[in-house]
């Protein structure tokens, strides 16, 4: 990893514990993510891996260790105040509130900082949410509502996304759609942390990946070093 | 003639006008538990004593601080509005999560507690406020005679109410409130204080019943037991339009209020439980209200 000190990390992750109730299901979480980087979470189901973004994101029931947000320790803080120093989830669930039109979801966001995209330029990557504006977030495709959540946190300026199994249930022509815009969001300078299961859509925008089992990382290397030995290790952990 | 009685065009259109006044207050009423219920799922028992409690702000702002109607109209919902929300701050926080059942006893408890204090320091007999100058007189409308204040409250009442179903369900401050309550947590997630939200959506509502209170002080009196004599009703009225249920409380509002007053009517015998035969009759057709999603 030639470039791990050429800039400060926009999210430094160390000792990260969560628990929901009683149930422990972090363990000592340590990672990083650098300006502009793509980074990507594999592992099992259950590995912890939603875990870790809810965990960084504030909205696990309890957790402790440490979250550095572009030099911001946000371990103590609520998840409105974290979401208002620029970072922004794109849930597993897709979260798409049902009682808002699609117009009202997009906007719902609030502004976090200056430079998020226009929405010319999200209509752009997703022509089809122009247009079902005037629709109910309840009535959308699988596709219309992972564009929507997508979408949705490309307007406020947050500039450290995480999306949450992006891919996950989808078309493959909408799966090229999502890994056109996540490149593209890539180009601009985006720092992304993405949870994967589907490896191969990975392999197509990451940089680095870390590899999750129960609750701890277990594993970390970038793109470049992906060789026999590796692939190899990754083959072991996820059955890839 | 029907049931034996002989009605009289005046008859009628004199309960007409009483059914819509009380309709105002039940529907201005209704509304704000509506919205307290609806948005963050607490049965406000305390609605009623709050109602009392902004005619009375009212009273005492008119022989207290010598300011009029007008400046009670915004001042004691805003005054009991911010009492609201102290109520939310120290004592509803705490039951975030729980069963609508305990917010139900806790507001209970505090009802008790308002309606027993005013009682305690002002006897049950009621204090009069008068109507002001700019609303006193009447219209002959030619079928009936129609006191000035009267047709005030109607209207401005009717104004609030759509005002209000405005405000939640075609602004973009109304969306923030839908999307918390339908998921609190990822609407926090996006950076909007849900905690303060749901503060001041409880103070608005109870805003609401202090405004009902205000435009209810000129026309009943200005009486301890106000909010309890009301409060079955305007209970009845939210299940029969669905609860948490914006349209549904408003029209159910009006609409029991205009049929109480035929029942008087037609048969004034059944004018007190009219209300109730109808939730009841509803309830077994539609279990979650006129208007109601179900659950």
């Amino acid at each position: 990893m030639a470039t791990a000190e050429a800039a400060a990390p926009t999210l430094a992750v160390s000792g990260l514990q969560a628990w929901y109730g009683e149930s422990h299901v972090l363990h000592c979480v340590d990672f990083e993510v650098r300006p502009g980087e793509v980074v990507t979470l594999l592992g099992r189901n259950g590995a912890g891996k939603t875990t870790t973004l809810k965990a960084i994101m504030g909205i696990v029931g309890k957790r402790s260790g440490s979250v550095a947000f572009t030099g911001h320790e946000t371990i103590g803080l609520s998840s409105d105040r974290i979401a208002r120093l620029g970072m922004a989830i794109c849930p597993e669930e897709r979260a798409i509130f049902s009682s808002l039109s699609v117009r009202e979801n997009l906007m719902l966001p609030p502004r976090v900082a200056p430079g998020g995209l226009t929405l010319e330029r999200i209509f752009a990557l997703f022509p089809n949410l122009a247009e079902r504006l005037a629709s109910g977030g309840g009535k959308l495709s699988g596709g219309e509502q992972q564009m929507l959540a997508i979408a949705r946190i490309l307007r406020t300026g947050a500039r450290f996304l995480m999306l949450d199994e992006p891919t996950e249930g989808l078309a493959p022509v909408i799966i090229r759609q999502i890994g056109h815009t996540i490149a593209e969001l890539k180009r601009e300078g985006f720092t992304i942390l993405l949870v994967e299961q589907n490896f191969r859509f990975a392999a197509t925008v990451s940089d680095r990946y870390y590899v999750m089992e129960h609750g701890h990382i277990e594993l970390g290397f970038a793109n470049a070093d992906l060789d026999a030995n590796n692939m190899e290790k990754l083959h072991v952990r996820l059955g890839v | 003639m029907i049931f034996g009685h002989v009605i009289t065009a005046q008859q009628l259109f004199g309960q007409l006008l009483i059914g819509l006044i009380n309709g105002s207050f039940y529907a201005l009423l209704s509304l704000g538990l509506a919205v307290i219920f609806g948005m963050l799922n607490i049965v406000n028992f305390a609605h009623g004593a709050l109602y009392m409690m902004g005619a009375f702000v009212a009273y005492f702002l008119l022989h207290e601080l010598g300011l009029n109607y007008w400046w009670a109209l915004i001042g004691s919902p805003l005054i009991v509005g911010a009492f609201g929300a102290l109520i939310e701050r120290t004592l509803l926080v705490r039951l975030r999560g729980l069963d609508p059942l305990y917010s139900l006893l806790l507001t209970f408890g505090v009802a008790l507690m308002i309606q027993g204090l005013f009682q305690n320091y002002f006897g049950a007999s009621g204090m009069p406020y008068a109507i002001p100058p700019q609303l006193s007189g009447a219209h002959n409308l030619g079928f009936m005679f129609l006191p000035n204040y009267r047709a005030w409250v109607i209207g401005f009442s009717a104004f609030v109410c759509l005002a209000t179903w405005f405000l939640i369900e075609k602004t973009r401050i109304g969306a923030y409130l839908r999307a918390a309550t339908e998921n609190p947590t990822m609407t926090r997630a996006f950076g909007l204080n849900v905690p303060r939200m749901i503060t001041l959506t409880y103070g608005f509502g109870v805003g609401l019943a202090a405004l009902a209170g205000v435009l209810a002080a000129p026309i009943n009196q200005v009486r301890p037991g106000m909010g309890a004599d009301i409060i079955a009703v305007v209970f009845a009225v939210v299940v029969i339009g669905g609860m948490g249920s914006i349209l549904g409380s408003i029209i159910t509002g009006f609409t029991l209020g205009v049929v109480e007053g035929m029942t008087k009517v037609f048969y004034p015998e059944a004018s007190n439980t009219v209300v109730f035969v109808i939730m009841a009759v509803v309830l077994l057709i539609k279990p979650a209200g006129l208007f109601g999603k179900v659950a």
